[in-house]
This record gives C-alpha cells, sequence and structure tokens, in this order.
C-alpha cells in the first residue's frame, strides 16, 4: 500500500477503456422486479455520475432503490426476479450493461468493488478473514499462498485491525462489529479498484465506531483517488464525507447537488422535509417534523410526481406530470414543477396561496 | 479438546453396558428352548441336555449368565463358543471384513452420487435435471428397501446379468448390487438435504460477497457455498454409516452374503445368545465411535462450534 495519491489509471483489469467521460456514468436507469404481486419498477430512469476521487452519497429512505442500484452496477442484482429494462452504466466509457459476463467478471472486485452492510453475514463464516482477503490476490494476481497471505496481513494492517499476524487466521464471528467491517473494507480496496460502491457500511455500528469507519474510507479513497458512492440513509454520515449527494425516491433521483448547497438551498420539498426530520441542537423540545405517509408501493406507483401523495405542495400539475430532473444553479439539478421557488424558499403551499 | 475426547471415552462405558444387557435380556426373553432347538428331532438324553445347560450357563438366573458372559469378555477377550462349539470371535473374524466392504460400498455410493446430485438440483434450480433428481430420489426414497433389492436383482442381475445376484464368489463386483440397495434410502436424504442447503448458502450474504469479488460462479459454489452446506450433510453422512450396520441385517440376508448382518439374523432364529450379543455389541461399539468422530469432523469442520 503506498500512502501518495496516485493517477487514475484502470487497475488489473482487461480491455481498453476510453478515458473519456466520467469514471462512472449512470443512465436512464430502469431496474423491475417481477413478482407474483406485479412488476415493482425499483429504479424509474436513474442519472447520476461519479469522476475519480469524488464522494457521491445517494440518500433515500428504505425501498427508494438505493441497494438495487448498487446492485445493478456490480452487476450482482439477483436474475430473476430482477430485470433491467433499460438505460446504461458506463464505466470509463464502457457500457457494463452491453458487457460479457465474463468481461463483467473480471471488472468486479477489481475496478468496482462493493462494500456491503452486514459484515457478519457478509464474510465466509467458515473460512479465515485473512483467507477470504488473499483469495483477491490469489484469483485475480494468481499469487500464490504465502505472498498472497503476506498481502492480506498488510490489508489487515493497513484497516487498522490491531495484531494482524495473529489475527489473520481467525474467523469473522472472532471479531467486533467494527473490525469486521474494516476486514470488508481491506477485502474491497485489495487490488486498488477505481469505484469503491459502500452499501450503508456503517448502519450496523454504533456511534463511535461508524465515525472510525468512515474516516477510514475517507482516508483510503483519498490516497487511491478512489470514487466513491456511499449509499446511506444518515444524513448525519453524508455531510461529513461526500461531495454531491443524489437524493433517491421510488427509484428516482429526486435531487442531485453538491452537498453545502443542498443543505443549505433544497431544491425539492422532499429533501427538505427530510432536512426537517433530522434533530437539531438548535432546536431542542420541539417536536420533529416527519414526512407523513409512506412511499408509494413499487407495483403501484402513483400517476404524477411519485412524492405528489405526501408533498404539501403538491397541485394538479404534480398529480398528473413527472417532472424531469431539470437544472436550477449549475450543477443543482432538481426533479420537481416548483424546483425554482423550493430553490429561493419562496414556494408555498395551495393552502398558504389561498389565505 | 482433549479433555472433551476423554469425557466422550469415558461415556462408552455405561453405554456399552445398557446396549449389551438389553440385547442379552431380549435374546434370553425369547420364546423356546436353545438346546431343544440344537437337537431338533433328535432324542438328546436328559444327562447331555444337563451337561450342555450346565456348559452354557443357561439354568443360571438372567443377571448371573449375563454377568458371567460380561466376565469372560473383559478379563479374556472370550466372547463365547456357540453350540457348535465355535468361538465366536472366530465368527465375527470372518463375517467383519464382508460387512465392511458392503457398507464401505453404500458409504461411497451415498456420499458421491447423494453430493453429485444435491449439487446439480441446486445449482439448476427448478430445471430438469433438478426435476429428474428430485422424482427419482422420492422413488429412492419411498420404495420399500426389499422391493429395491429384487428390481435390482431381476432387472440388473437376471436380465441384463451385469452383477451377481446373491453370494461374494466374484468379489468385488458381488457388492455393488447390495451396496447400491443398502444406499438407497441415504442417497435420496443425502441429496435432497444438499440441495436445500445448497439453494440456501447460494441465496447468503456471504456467498453474494463472494460474487462481487470477481469469483467465478464455479468457485462461488465449490469453495464458498458448498463449503458451509456441507457441514450437516457430513452430520448425517457419519451418523447414517452407523445405522448402516442395522441395514446391513436385511439386505446381507437378502443378497445371501456371508457378513455379520446375515449371521446375527440366523442366530436370532437359532438362539445363539453369545453370537447376537457379540455381534450387535460389535455394531453399538461402532456407532459410538463413529459418532464421535462426527462429533469432532463437525468442529473441524465449522470453525463457530468449540468443544472444550
Amino acid at each position: 500500500m503506498t500512502t501518495a495519491p496516485q493517477p487514475t489509471t484502470p487497475a488489473q483489469g482487461d480491455g481498453d477503456f476510453t478515458s473519456t467521460g466520467p469514471l462512472l456514468e449512470v443512465k436512464d436507469l430502469h431496474v423491475e422486479f417481477h413478482t407474483k404481486q406485479g412488476v415493482a419498477q425499483a429504479i424509474n430512469g436513474l442519472n447520476f455520475t461519479l469522476e475519480a476521487g469524488e464522494t457521491l452519497a445517494i440518500l433515500g429512505e428504505s425501498g427508494s432503490g438505493k441497494s438495487v442500484t448498487a446492485q445493478t452496477i456490480m452487476g450482482i442484482l439477483d436474475m430473476p426476479p430482477g430485470h433491467i429494462a433499460g438505460g446504461e452504466i458506463r464505466y470509463r466509457g464502457q457500457d457494463l450493461l452491453a458487457m460479457k459476463p465474463e468481461q463483467r467478471r473480471r471488472l468486479r472486485g477489481v475496478n468496482i468493488s462493493m462494500i456491503f452492510q452486514d459484515a457478519l453475514s457478509s464474510l465466509n463464516p467458515v473460512l479465515p478473514v485473512g483467507w477470504q482477503i488473499a483469495e483477491m490476490f490469489r484469483v485475480h494476481q494468481k499469487m500464490r499462498r504465502r505472498p498472497a497471505r503476506q498481502r492480506a496481513i498488510e490489508l489487515m494492517k493497513r484497516v487498522g485491525i490491531p495484531a494482524a499476524e495473529q489475527r489473520v487466521g481467525d474467523y469473522a464471528h472472532q471479531f467486533s462489529g467494527g473490525m469486521r467491517q474494516r476486514i470488508m473494507i481491506a477485502m474491497a480496496i485489495a487490488l486498488d479498484p477505481d469505484v469503491l460502491i459502500a452499501d450503508e457500511p456503517t448502519t450496523a455500528l454504533d456511534v463511535t465506531v461508524q465515525a472510525q469507519v468512515m474516516r477510514l474510507l475517507k482516508e483510503l479513497q483519498t490516497e487511491n483517488n478512489m470514487g466513491l458512492i456511499l449509499i446511506t440513509h444518515d444524513l448525519g454520515v453524508v455531510a461529513d464525507v461526500a461531495d454531491k449527494i443524489a437524493v433517491m425516491y421510488a427509484g428516482r433521483v429526486m435531487e442531485a447537488a453538491d452537498v453545502y448547497e443542498i443543505y443549505a438551498r433544497p431544491g425539492h420539498p422532499y429533501t427538505k422535509g427530510l432536512l426537517e426530520s433530522l434533530p437539531r441542537i438548535d432546536a431542542a423540545g420541539e417536536r420533529l417534523n416527519a414526512i407523513p405517509g409512506l412511499p408509494p408501493s413499487l407495483t403501484d406507483m402513483p400517476s404524477g410526481c411519485p412524492f405528489s401523495p405526501r408533498c404539501p405542495y403538491a397541485t394538479d400539475l404534480c398529480r398528473n406530470e413527472m417532472p424531469e430532473l431539470l437544472p436550477i444553479v449549475g450543477e443543482h439539478t432538481s426533479a420537481c414543477h416548483y424546483r425554482e421557488e423550493m430553490h429561493r424558499g419562496h414556494l408555498q403551499t395551495p393552502e398558504e396561496a389561498q389565505a | 479438546m482433549t479433555g472433551y475426547i476423554i469425557r466422550r471415552l469415558l461415556q462408552f462405558v455405561p453405554v456399552l453396558i445398557a446396549a449389551t444387557l438389553i440385547v442379552y435380556a431380549m435374546v434370553f426373553l425369547m420364546p423356546g428352548d436353545p438346546i431343544r432347538a440344537l437337537s431338533g428331532d433328535r432324542p438328546m438324553s436328559d444327562a447331555v441336555q444337563a451337561q450342555l445347560r450346565d456348559q452354557y450357563n443357561l439354568d443360571d438366573p438372567f443377571l448371573v449368565q449375563y454377568g458371567k458372559y460380561m466376565w469372560g469378555v473383559i478379563t479374556q477377550g472370550d466372547f463365547g463358543t456357540t453350540f457348535q462349539g465355535r468361538p465366536v470371535l472366530d465368527i465375527i473374524q470372518q463375517g467383519l471384513p464382508v460387512t465392511l466392504t458392503l457398507a464401505a460400498v453404500a458409504f461411497g455410493f451415498q456420499a458421491i452420487i447423494g453430493a453429485i446430485a444435491g449439487i446439480l438440483a441446486a445449482v439448476y434450480k427448478d430445471s430438469f435435471i433438478d426435476r429428474f433428481v428430485q422424482v427419482s430420489l422420492v422413488i429412492a426414497v419411498a420404495l420399500p428397501t426389499l422391493a429395491i433389492a429384487f428390481l435390482l436383482q431381476l432387472t440388473f442381475g437376471l436380465n441384463l446379468g451385469w452383477f451377481p445376484i446373491a453370494g461374494i464368489r466374484d468379489g468385488f463386483v458381488s457388492y455393488i448390487l447390495p451396496g447400491i440397495v443398502l444406499a438407497a434410502v441415504s442417497t435420496g436424504i443425502v441429496a435432497r438435504m444438499l440441495r436445500s442447503e445448497l439453494i440456501e448458502a447460494l441465496q447468503s450474504d456471504y456467498v453474494r460477497t463472494a460474487t462481487a469479488k470477481g469469483m467465478k460462479r464455479s468457485r462461488v459454489v465449490t469453495r464458498h457455498g458448498l463449503r458451509n452446506s456441507l457441514i450437516p450433510v457430513v452430520t448425517f453422512l457419519g451418523a447414517d454409516l452407523a445405522t448402516m450396520m442395522g441395514g446391513a441385517i436385511v439386505v446381507e440376508s437378502v443378497f445371501n452374503m456371508p457378513g455379520l448382518g446375515g449371521q446375527v439374523f440366523r442366530s436370532i432364529q437359532a438362539q445363539e445368545n453369545t453370537i447376537v450379543v457379540g455381534i450387535v455389541t460389535l455394531f453399538v461399539l461402532f456407532y459410538v465411535v463413529v459418532n464421535l468422530l462426527v462429533d469432532l469432523l463437525y468442529a473441524a469442520l465449522d470453525p463457530r462450534i468449540r468443544y472444550d
């Protein structure tokens, strides 16, 4: 492991990648699940881009399609029942969805890597953790057992596991939650991937450990100039580490902007609702403003804007016509018919307007 | 670990005492008179009968008979003699290789065929292969052992002439049909167990991780999925190897093999107390030893289990 930032080069993967275009680009992605209850539209036209060294936080509540997005990019979505109904996922200009399965497999773990939420169930219970890390080198680099094990020990040290030499043969259940997540991270960064997807990496951890793990992720990202996709429902985590935020709702990006912009001037009523539902230190003792209602059923999407049934500002236009994700200023985009007013803070509810 | 093994070995003592006592009591309680059975239609003088009864302690109360027998076993390794005067140990030594070979063939069959069928059915879940495996397994499990035995004897022995249908004169080939019959039910159980275990493992988070690490599907299945699914299957196979001795009684009788199973069957009919107890004790010993090995293997396969 070197500590100096490295230039962005495609790691060990094969195939020539054009350096034009962003590191990762998702264009109009549609993913459906075919279930007995009907077709569940998990992702409905998702768009975002990720550059090297950048952290994009994908924010959303349960069922908004965050994890499906991650799994679709990784190519580990269970198909069936999952089905990619359309769109492109471009990695260095190449469409991952058009690749042959074998070509795609060679990218997994090497160029694009992923960390899962529950490290205990995501690590193999009957294989030593060192073996599981070393497997990356043994399979992808055809390294021999001993040097691979040595590299595994180095990685365990890098992610902050004490007494790595002694613990390399231990099993997942013998580690604490934070240490397990560090092992997951070691495994994911073993081959210096360009893109790291972290799916709720700290949700299962307690708060103090959460901060340590996030700091580690951030450090590693800077060292290796990785593009990091951080999937979370925790607005607190996002504010610390993200450069850009994409707010997802019902399988769509509702609003995307850089992190300061979105906290200061949300351009979508849903984002505003999320921010208002956060406990604040300067508003102690007041009741939290939770967003009323539940996300729509994926098998029975409302016509128009999917947030309209819960939106205090919704009008007939919202209920009939799906707003597109359009820019407000610069990189700040929002999928709201009233994004300009919202952004300026002038938007009124229909009741307020009548009064 | 050593402490655990010693504790387990000590448990053998009460198990063996109980097992021999029960078997001894059951043979003792059987109606009929072994000496009469021995003499058959020929007349036997009262003096000879009395001498035989004395020689085999038949007039002693049950517990005294049992005590004398166990004393002989423990102090001199003397498992007694048959009514014809042959040492029981001699009979065991003769029959044991046959039964062990039969058990090995059956065990190999159920482990290998069961595992292959289970893996194919799980990996190609809901495909034709899966359906085919499932249906054949239901048939194998549902058919009575005797029916399978006669069916195989008729088809592969008589009609096709591929395998001998009785005895062991042709060496290893003679063991194939009886081995399959002995293994049939367990092969089905192994395959179904492995299928459901592997299907569950393939949906687990750690298999998803292995896929996300860029491992080939074959490696994901064998190294990550199978490793976990095998744990309960190995346990079952071990326990089954131990109970196979009981199955050998039926199969050896049907295929007329000179093994311990057939011997037990004949000895029960002839009320040869000493042989039945000797062989059954051996079976019980085999069962507890194999079970101990299975428990140790279990700990080796699953690092989450520790004995101390």
